[in-house]
């Protein structure tokens, strides 16, 4: 199983039934394709929609009807679509159970970066700010390391999203959870050891007695 | 409420105009009315807008015209273009998370003197803003965006200027509608006064000055 395809799945194991849940731009779509079976999830789009749909077939598309991304999407029965304010009324106000970023960096107070590298790449926040500061719950979706150095870090060097920390990391490597007295490690992927985590891992991570691997298919 | 076509309607816009223009990544944007802007050159523009889209679409025309001064979006990652004019210093960019881009519009469209949101505190969005304590919780004082002219696009309207969006083309345009001295709208059809059922009008006709057809449809 590819990294981008673990991390989804594991991810997807959080979802519950009724959830709103919010998916960032890339890997983190992917989650969408793995929802546990008789879990009913509200999929919402910052654009201005609750109850996004698959792909369209070819020919099918409706030009205004598109995903955060440009995508072309669908409308499920029982969807919604509104303005931008009530779209990030529902984000800020508390209303969204979940949101799955991309992330940058995270540190050892659990506080994501992922919307700018200075002097290289400057593509704005969009709605990252408000959905890492807003949602009950945020889980990262990314990379253990980008290029052979840890994200997992001491200390974000890139300009962070929020100062709210995020709930849930989840890597190809493992399962973080960032807690008041500092990063827990959750669960390790198959096949990886407990090492080899923390070889990758620059920040300090707190090992309890017992770290599951995780239960994905 | 007058029907113009867009030749006359953007003659009325000067160079240095401030202008919203409304859409998500080109959807919900008025291509029309942006075409004959490029069409008649207006220079100097102050954009506010939620993306910079992509270069061939959207607001982007302008940008690669080379016709905005100062945009102000919540991202502009889509358009490398945007990003190289901003880094050669060539146009001004003021990057707003997208929710608070929303509020700021609405708040200047509902007399609102600005908004408190926790969403950048902490942040580099926070620099050279009033910080709010509430309760022990901070918040950003985030001040109004009013425009000169907002170019929106509808489905449809009636021929008193009522409003109706589809989908996700809705996005920022009800609340850029609401926020400009003058409103135009781009729409698909114009159908007869009271053809539109009072509950499915989005803008009420008092705030639209112009409208005028998508006549590529």
């Amino acid at each position: 199983m590819d990294a981008k395809t673990l991390i989804a799945k594991r991810i997807a194991l959080e979802l519950k039934d009724g959830y709103l849940v919010n998916l960032g731009i890339g890997t983190p779509t992917l989650v969408a394709n793995y929802t546990p079976k008789n879990v009913n999830i509200f999929f919402e789009s910052e654009n201005g929609i609750i109850g996004m749909g698959p792909i369209p077939q070819e020919g099918m598309e409706n030009a205004d009807l598109i995903n955060a991304s440009a995508g072309y999407v669908t409308a499920l029965p029982g969807s919604s679509c509104f303005d931008s304010a009530t779209s990030f009324g529902l984000i800020r106000g508390g209303h969204l159970d979940v949101t799955v970023l991309g992330g940058l960096q995270v540190d050892e107070k659990g506080r994501l970066a992922n919307w700018m590298i200075p002097g290289k790449m400057i593509p704005g926040m969009g709605g990252a700010m408000d959905l890492v500061t807003g949602a009950k719950r945020v889980i990262v979706s990314m990379t253990h390391t980008a290029k052979g150095k840890p994200k997992i870090v001491k200390e974000c060097t890139l300009p962070i999203t929020s100062i709210r920390p995020v709930d849930l990391i989840v890597t190809e490597m493992a399962v973080i959870e960032p807690t008041k007295s500092g990063l827990v490690l959750k669960e390790i992927a198959p096949g990886i050891t407990i090492d080899e985590v923390l070889r990758n891992t620059e920040a300090h991570l707190i090992i309890p007695e017992n770290v599951p691997i995780m239960k994905i298919e | 409420m007058q029907v113009l076509k867009p030749t006359e309607v953007i003659k009325m816009i000067p160079d240095g105009a401030s202008i919203m223009v409304g859409g998500f990544l080109g959807v919900g944007t008025p291509a029309c009315l942006v075409d004959e802007i490029i069409n008649q050159e207006k220079k100097d523009l102050t954009v506010m807008c939620n993306d910079s889209a992509f270069p061939d679409r959207g607001i982007g025309k302008l940008i690669v015209k080379k016709l905005v001064k100062k945009l102000i979006a919540s991202h502009i990652g889509t358009n490398p273009e945007t990003q190289q004019q901003m880094i050669k210093k060539e146009l001004e960019v003021e990057l707003v998370p997208q929710g608070t881009l929303a509020e700021r519009i609405r708040a200047a469209g509902v007399g609102l003197g600005g908004i408190l949101t926790p969403t950048g505190v902490g942040t580099i969005v926070e620099d050279g803003k009033q910080v709010v304590e509430l309760d022990g919780k901070k918040y950003l004082l985030e001040l109004p965006i009013h425009a000169d002219f907002a170019l929106i696009k509808a489905k449809r309207s009636d021929y008193l200027g009522n409003l109706a969006y589809s989908l996700t083309a809705r996005n920022f345009n009800p609340i850029m509608a609401m926020a400009a001295d003058i409103v135009i709208a781009e729409v698909e059809e114009i159908i007869p006064v009271g053809a539109m059922p009072p509950d499915e009008v989005h803008t009420p006709n008092v705030l639209v000055d112009y409208v005028i057809v998508d006549g590529r449809r």
